[in-house]
């Protein structure tokens, strides 16, 4: 409750701050302070102090998940404004506004992490996407980024469409909008329920619904991509997990194999055609594919170890999908040539993406291994389509191609030596912060997981 | 504790060397670490107390895992062999030039800590860790340093692993999910009921893993294009102690764990081994390149013993582990001569050497002892070895019984036992035919322009030459040290693994 009230107030004085700092880095200062205030207000509400005591009439609810999903988000957003705020800058003159919209995003989060009833579901997603089609139209002169704000719109506004559909036909069946007294056998609930398991799988980019994201991450400025393929979409992870825990657990039956499908197919075509890329932000648009299909695995569980592993899942792809992008953002060429000889011209630099991409990769001592490995145990305590784990595993042995094609090219590769970044030493140190967090949760993730349950 | 320190030393010396910018010192440095590695074997060995030879602490509470090391006779034997080939490896490339050398050398070391990790652990997770990190390095180490198609062979052999290494992870989950105490501890693994259904796919799912790393036919592809690729001192860890991986694998993971699919899938696996001691053989002997051939002796040689593992019987175990020693002696000394000749020649063509024994006599006497060693001559350490393996497979009863292959064809034979013994038979007589034909032609016949000069050994590498021929010796006349290190570690493992009193095929 404490965030959500904060986040909201916060975007709201990221827009007014325009008008009274007159320079950039106050404004990004003003930013910093408060997205470490609002992890420390979350914080303080896992341990027990709430601010705001208001009567939310169940629709709501703050567990532990929720509010550790949260901190996880804040953490991954701190860390994406000391990396990248900086270049928000490049995209254009509204500057303060940016963290403003992004502010808002965040307040959507919170409503989609914790909701207890599909009006609250809709909010949430629908504040997390309207910011967005903005972010992503934000470089106004530059063809690509307009073409993908309003491809981005248009798909989006569509699904949403879907999306209301599926939450009247649940309403009409069971008359409540509450997660909790949906679920039921009756053709209009699974019609209903169908319609919403597109619509989110959309909001994921999960395949066959995929087709917006290669265009519409490649399109938006790169700054903002990296927010979109990490935290926002976490957190639309957050809310499927948890649309369907409370409100269709029961029903498991029906639409496991859906998902099962859902979920092979997201994995073949995210890693298949992640191989053919030439750009290596359009190799991570399909790699987010990719591993938007292994979280799925957990939706496909939907077990005690998967809801574990989703939150290790979640903090592990968005602090090592950050970390690469927030290199990236800094790149002139952004193709595999362009990392050519990037070891010798950077070394630090080179050391740390590997860290990231290992991670992605899913090689143990990091906490993508760990996240993985969550994964596949949690599907196969199903014990159901065996085959699936068989195949999200040569898909992750497919996925160590494309990955391990950058650090090939950093290191092995001969390249123009004069390719040197001009970075600042707190970046620097805050990539390093990264890289070592990445190893802590792969080495230890009870560092995570003990908020859980403590 | 002292499995502890293995794992820590030359992780933490490994670290070390990449901030230490001066070629020799960093040889230096890391030539003392692999000695104090060597030391604290040793002296754990000869002091020989049990309670030091396990550790375990808390690692991940919620799943069951601990951070667990114990080293029973087999893992010692691999410990020692890691600990006594390091300091050999380093001062046989010692001469050798190494853009970088304070990576290479970092890089080394943590091949080793991993290597020592995967010998000691007894959690399955933490195995699978050690198993993965020992590969990471080295690919960076085959990438770096090494041949004009090194980057693609590596890489080719990087995924053919890893595709192994996630198999084996589902393998691992599955065990763990029908352990009685739902824990990746090795005890519990060995006491684990996995359905009978599932138990095919475990065992498969292990099995690819391991075949990849040892390589056994048909997963051997990677192996010999990454021998040659690499350079030598990465080859030498690669082929004297990382294949040793996949038979440790099989012996301490696969075998006492998944007894009844190993046995129903015995002549399975034995046939593939099997064909691919004779299919390495005929390669080898068409080979013009002298890293090659011993590439696909090395698989030759492997497949004997994957043969023997598989055989599940008390004197083919025993001689499994020694020659598992042995074999990682003979390679690293036949790749020692291979480095030397090609670092002096600049040629490791067999075509363009000839008459080497002329101009470099005591390089021949060397080469020859190790050569013969590798082909098994009483004296040398290779004939315990074989003829233990082969004494075990000849009398095994694992491979009784006829034999169905997909319920179709119909294998009628009483006992395979006989059949694979007179065909791994066969590939010994092939592994003399190659390898005296490369002595042949290396080292006798005419000398010509480039052979004429001679290779002079340096201190360094007679050193590392004598000290092979010694343990190549000493091994071959006395085994017994070792054989009874890795008595009881046999015994347990034949207790967990021979299953042919239950069943009656």
């Amino acid at each position: 409750m404490n965030a959500l009230v904060l986040s909201a107030v916060l975007g709201v004085v990221m827009m007014f701050s325009s008008i009274w700092l007159k320079q950039k880095s106050a404004v990004r200062t003003v930013a910093l302070a408060g997205i470490a205030l609002l992890l420390l207000v979350n914080i303080l509400e896992m341990c027990g102090t709430v601010f705001f005591k208001v009567d939310l009439r169940d629709m709501l609810q703050f567990d532990r998940f929720a509010l550790l999903f949260n901190t996880i988000i804040f953490v991954s957003v701190f860390i994406y404004f000391l990396l990248s705020a900086k270049d928000m800058e490049k995209v254009g003159v509204n500057y303060a506004e940016y963290f403003a919209l992004i502010f808002f995003i965040l307040c959507g989060v919170v409503l989609s992490s914790a909701f207890k009833s599909l009006l609250i579901l809709f909010l949430g997603i629908e504040i997390i996407s309207i910011p967005l089609y903005i972010l992503t139209g934000s470089d106004k002169r530059n063809l690509k980024s307009n073409e993908a704000a309003l491809k981005y719109f248009l798909m989006g506004a569509f699904t949403t469409g879907l999306m209301l559909m599926g939450i009247a036909l649940l309403y009409g069946a069971s008359g409540s909008f509450m997660t909790a007294q949906l679920a039921s056998m009756s053709p209009l609930t699974i019609a209903g329920m169908i319609l919403l398991l597109f619509s989110m799988a959309f909001k994921v980019s999960a395949a066959p619904f995929h087709f917006w994201t290669p265009d519409v991450y490649d399109g938006a400025p790169t700054v903002f991509t990296s927010f979109m393929a990490t935290i926002v979409k976490a957190a639309v992870f957050i809310a499927f997990i948890r649309l369907f825990d409370d409100a269709f657990n029961v029903m498991q039956p029906t639409w496991q194999l859906w998902v099962a499908i859902i979920t092979a197919l997201t994995l073949f075509i995210g890693n298949i055609t992640a191989v053919f890329q030439q750009s290596v932000k359009r190799m991570l648009a399909y790699s987010s594919i990719a591993q938007a299909g292994f979280m799925l695995l957990a939706l496909f569980a939907m077990n005690t170890i998967a809801k574990e592993g989703i939150l290790l899942y979640a903090a592990a792809y968005c602090l090592a999908t950050i970390g690469i992008f927030a290199v990236l953002v800094k790149m002139s060429d952004y193709t595999f040539d362009g990392f050519n000889g990037f070891a010798k011209s950077n070394p630090l630099l080179a050391g740390v993406l590997v860290v990231f991409f290992l991670s992605l990769a899913g090689i143990p001592l990091t906490a993508g291994f760990l996240s993985k490995f969550y994964m596949l145990e949690a599907a196969l305590a199903t014990g159901k389509h065996f085959w699936l784990v068989i195949f999200a595993v040569l898909m992750a042995a497919v996925s160590v191609y494309y990955y391990f094609r950058v650090i090939q090219a950093m290191y092995f590769k001969e390249g123009n030596e004069s390719n040197k970044l001009a970075t600042s030493a707190s970046f620097n140190y805050t990539l390093v912060v990264l890289a070592a967090l990445i190893i802590l949760l792969g080495v230890y993730p009870n560092v995570l997981l003990y908020w859980l349950y403590f | 504790m002292i499995a502890l320190l293995l794992i820590l030393v030359p992780l933490l010396t490994g670290v070390v060397s990449f901030f230490i910018k001066e070629n020799k010192a960093v040889r230096s440095w890391a030539f003392i670490s692999s000695a104090i590695t060597l030391a604290v074997v040793a002296g754990a060995l000869l002091s020989g107390k049990e309670s030091s030879f396990e550790f375990n602490v808390d690692w991940m509470g919620g799943l069951g895992s601990n951070f667990h090391l114990k080293m029973d006779g087999l893992s010692k034997l691999m410990c020692l062999l890691t600990a006594v080939a390091y300091p050999l490896i380093f001062i046989a490339i010692q001469k050798t030039e190494y853009k970088n050398s304070n990576q290479y050398f970092g890089l080394m070391l943590l091949t080793q800590a991993g290597l020592l990790g995967v010998f000691t652990a007894a959690d399955a997770l933490l195995f699978y860790f050690f198993w993965e990190l020992a590969l990471i390095p080295v690919y960076f180490l085959c990438s770096t340093w090494g041949g004009e198609k090194r980057i693609a062979v590596t890489f080719k052999f990087f995924v053919y692993t890893f595709l192994g290494s996630v198999l084996m992870l589902i393998a691992l989950l599955m065990v763990y999910n029908s352990t009685p105490d739902r824990s990746f501890d090795i005890e519990s693994f060995y006491s684990s009921s996995v359905a009978e259904g599932k138990q095919s796919w475990v065992f498969w799912m292990m099995f690819i893993a391991f075949a990849i790393k040892m390589p056994v036919f048909p997963f051997h592809t990677w192996q010999p294009d990454t021998y040659e690729q690499s350079n030598s001192g990465t080859t030498m860890v690669l082929s004297g102690l990382m294949v040793k991986m996949g038979l440790f694998a099989v012996l301490r993971w696969l075998l006492p764990v998944m007894p009844f699919a190993a046995s129903n899938w015995t002549n399975a696996v034995s046939f593939l081994s099997v064909f691919g001691i004779i299919y390495a053989s005929l390669i080898a002997i068409q080979q013009d390149d002298i890293k090659r051939l011993v590439a696909y002796s090395s698989i030759a040689h492997i497949g004997l013993m994957c043969l023997a593992a598989f055989a599940v019987n008390k004197t083919g175990m025993q001689g499994v582990m020694l020659q598992m020693f042995n074999h990682g002696i003979n390679i690293i000394g036949l790749w020692v001569v291979v480095e030397i000749v090609e670092r002096n020649l600049g040629v490791r063509k067999i075509s363009q050497l000839g008459g080497l024994a002329n101009s470099s006599p005591t390089l021949a006497i060397f080469l020859t002892v190790i050569a013969l060693a590798n082909i098994a001559l009483p004296l040398t350490n290779g004939f315990p070895g074989e003829f233990l393996m082969f004494n075990g497979i000849f009398n095994s009863a694992a491979f009784d019984g006829g034999y169905t292959l997909f319920g179709v064809i119909k294998f009628t034979a009483s006992s395979f036992g006989l059949i694979f013994t007179v065909a791994a038979g066969l590939g010994i007589i092939l592994a003399a035919v190659y390898t005296l034909n490369m002595i042949r032609k290396v080292f006798y016949g005419e000398t010509n322009e480039l052979t004429a000069r001679g290779i002079s050994l340096s201190m360094n590498e007679k050193v590392v030459l004598t000290i092979i021929v010694i343990l190549i010796i000493v091994i071959g006349v006395y085994p017994k040290p070792l054989l009874d290190m890795t008595q009881a570690a046999t015994d347990f493992i034949m207790s967990k693994a021979d299953v042919s009193k239950f069943i009656n095929k």
